[in-house]
């Protein structure tokens, strides 16, 4: 089957007005540029990973993605429409086909519904033709499929584990089978051995049912795991974007090494004793971003240039691209 | 001879469902300039049993137990005589930067008060003293933060701040829950940095209280691994991430994405976390283990010295050669 690409972000930007810091009436707002010119493909059956730590505007992005942020600038094309300018109705149509995972999993369901009317909600939505016996079994044939028990369909929300919960909203995005799934940190708020059966039943999911997801996290080892590209944010650039294997033997952005050896190893003989690249201060204003590379004022290896000339994401080898001046 | 030592140590909690065993019965002996991790999942007690010696558990909370520093039994001290070392000789690291500091106060107002209580400082003398720990702890233009408000300041600012306020009085004994959990890794990466150089300096004894063994591979000699409200093995840094002993340790090293190894499959411990209103009979971790037997649910091994080795400590029944989970491991 030839990898077909079912999803092209291009130039994307998502900008929010703020207050101005004075009070009077006439001063200018501000605008705080949370995702700022993001572009990438994605193919059917494809991991894309997003890293970057708190206010890089992974989150942002993933909302854009669904249109429940508008992006300010920029063009999503999916399955070859371009989405830029479409109705309400017309998303409709589109969220059938991409669903979201959330981080928290017990605030993300209404504690007002049972299990079988959260998982039966998008079925409601999208396939109104369906008749309430057929929505049953779909619920229940998902629950199996996400490891829940028939007999908790009447339970609610509260009634759940952590782990569990994050089970129910999996089943609820894949009921309407999606093509796309966009996981906004999904196993960040989980212990590490119930997040080592979530990542597993998502990977297992997504083979059975040639899913593509978007992988949003923090934890660079989590998304090690489960990807097959990643793209590395910082103040709402792409820092780079390569094959797993690549970004991981061999990081080309500063900005990725300097988050890689960031990360504690357990393994005492190499925790002991590895030089972490320590970054100084703390991430600049996405209201007020440095100029020229917006990595230049943490950066070890940053020269004079880096401070005028923003650097474009380029293309180094195959599958490989950083957006840094110096690689 | 041990600086802290902590035996029996019990926290329960009266609810209106039931009475919640939130720790049964833990030991342990902190040396001088030493680091102790906790490591456990949540609702494992970890940081219960911290806060119970520090008496900051909730009201409906009861400690038994002893934890003897200097000779006195920390539970269940007056709290005039508690407040004397708390804050003073033994001080505490918060999980969450945001919610610990007072909104209300400026951080000179918050850090100076430490001083004046504990070491009968002028409020002068506290603030030159504020300003070079936080100096210290590498918080920029510090006679200038000093005087702003916890909002005014990032996420691992603030967790700075707190180090700092913890660190006043030149504690003996820091206890650190969670210190870097909130943070993004390479704000985690300095806060490690910081403790380590800060323990070499000062030679405080670190309990590092944790659910990520990465941080407990840098920074921890010994580490006591809990599940339950139970010990489930106890021992150095270096056996437990070379030779793990405990069916539950192994699992918990197997499901860890790491970026050391290749990505071989994640293996996740089955089943859900106890609830520790209705425990598991025996053992607590007897239903999510492979190796379980009917004596495990019967009841709970002793926490005894593994392989005649007493510094060695651990919980199971199962000797290690017959252990499903040991075997899968080093197929791996």
């Amino acid at each position: 089957m030839p990898e077909q690409t079912i999803l092209s972000v291009r130039d994307i930007k998502v900008h929010f007005r703020v207050k101005a810091k004075s009070k009077l009436p006439w001063s200018p707002s501000r605008t705080l540029k949370a995702v700022d010119g993001v572009s990438f493909d994605l193919k059917a059956g494809e991991t894309l990973g997003v890293v970057g730590e708190s206010g890089c505007g992974k989150s942002t992005l993933s909302r854009a993605i669904l249109n429940l942020i508008p992006a300010t600038h920029g063009e999503i094309v999916w399955m070859g429409k371009d989405l830029s300018g479409a109705t309400t109705k017309q998303w409709h149509g589109v969220r059938r086909d991409i669903q979201m995972i959330f981080q928290d999993p017990l605030a993300s369901l209404d504690p007002r519904m049972t299990v079988g009317q959260i998982i039966a909600e998008p079925l409601r939505e999208h396939r109104p033709e369906m008749s309430k016996s057929e929505m049953n079994e779909s619920v229940r044939a998902m629950m199996a499929k996400v490891g829940l028990r028939e007999q908790m369909i009447n339970r609610y929300a509260h009634e759940f584990s952590g782990g569990q919960c994050q089970r129910i909203g999996i089943a609820r995005a894949l009921v309407v089978e999606p093509k796309l799934i966009v996981c906004d940190e999904p196993v960040s708020a989980l212990d590490v051995s119930i997040q080592a059966q979530i990542v597993n039943l998502l990977k297992s999911l997504q083979q059975e049912m040639g899913l593509a997801l978007i992988f949003i996290a923090h934890d660079l080892a989590v998304v090690k795991h489960i990807s097959d590209r990643v793209m590395v944010m910082y103040l709402g650039h792409v820092m780079e974007l390569s094959d797993k294997h690549s970004l991981y033997a061999e990081p080309r952005h500063p900005y990725t090494r300097a988050l890689l050896s960031a990360v504690p190893v357990p393994n005492p003989a190499i925790e002991r004793t590895k030089v972490v690249q320590i970054l100084s201060s703390d991430i600049p204003s996405p209201i007020n971003p440095p100029s020229g590379c917006v990595f230049h004022t943490r950066c070890p290896i940053a020269e004079p240039r880096c401070s005028r000339e923003v650097p474009e994401l380029r293309t180094l080898a195959a599958g490989v691209a950083a957006a840094c001046l110096l690689a | 001879m041990s600086l802290l030592k902590v035996s029996g140590l019990e926290v329960a909690f009266d609810t209106p469902d039931a009475v919640v065993r939130a720790v049964n019965g833990i030991s342990f002996d902190l040396e001088e300039g030493s680091t102790l991790g906790i490591v456990g999942e949540s609702g494992s007690g970890k940081s219960q049993s911290v806060l119970a010696m520090l008496g900051l558990l909730a009201p409906n909370g009861r400690a038994s137990g002893s934890a003897i520093y200097q000779g006195n039994n920390l539970l269940g001290m007056p709290r005039r005589a508690l407040n004397k070392v708390r804050g003073n000789r033994l001080s505490m690291i918060f999980q969450d930067p945001m919610t610990s500091l007072n909104p209300y106060l400026t951080i000179e107002r918050q850090m100076t008060e430490v001083l004046e209580v504990h070491k009968n400082m002028t409020r002068r003398a506290a603030k030159k003293r504020s300003i070079e720990m936080l100096e210290a702890v590498r918080i920029p233009e510090a006679a200038h933060r000093i005087d702003q408000y916890p909002h005014e300041l990032s996420g691992g600012m603030r967790q700075r701040v707190m180090i700092a306020m913890a660190l006043l009085c030149e504690p003996q004994v820091l206890f650190a829950d969670e210190p870097t959990t909130a943070l993004d890794v390479t704000v985690q990466a300095q806060i490690l940095q910081l403790l380590r150089n800060l323990q070499h300096d000062f030679g405080t004894a670190i309990v590092l209280i944790t659910h990520d063994l990465g941080v407990v591979a840098g920074l921890c000699e010994r580490v006591m691994v809990m599940y339950g409200g139970r010990v489930m093995e106890h021992c150095s840094a270096d056996d437990l991430f070379a030779r793990p002993s405990h069916p539950y340790t192994i699992g918990l090293l197997r499901a860890l994405p790491r970026l050391d190894q290749s990505d071989a499959p994640l293996v996740g411990i089955p089943g859900n976390p106890p609830n520790m209103a209705r425990p598991p009979s025996g053992c607590p971790f007897q239903e999510r283990c492979i190796d379980a037997t009917q004596r495990c649910v019967e009841s709970a091994p002793a926490l005894e010295a593994f392989a005649g080795d007493t510094t060695w400590l651990r919980a199971c029944y199962r000797p290690v050669e017959q252990m499903k989970s040991m075997h899968e491991v080093a197929h791996a």
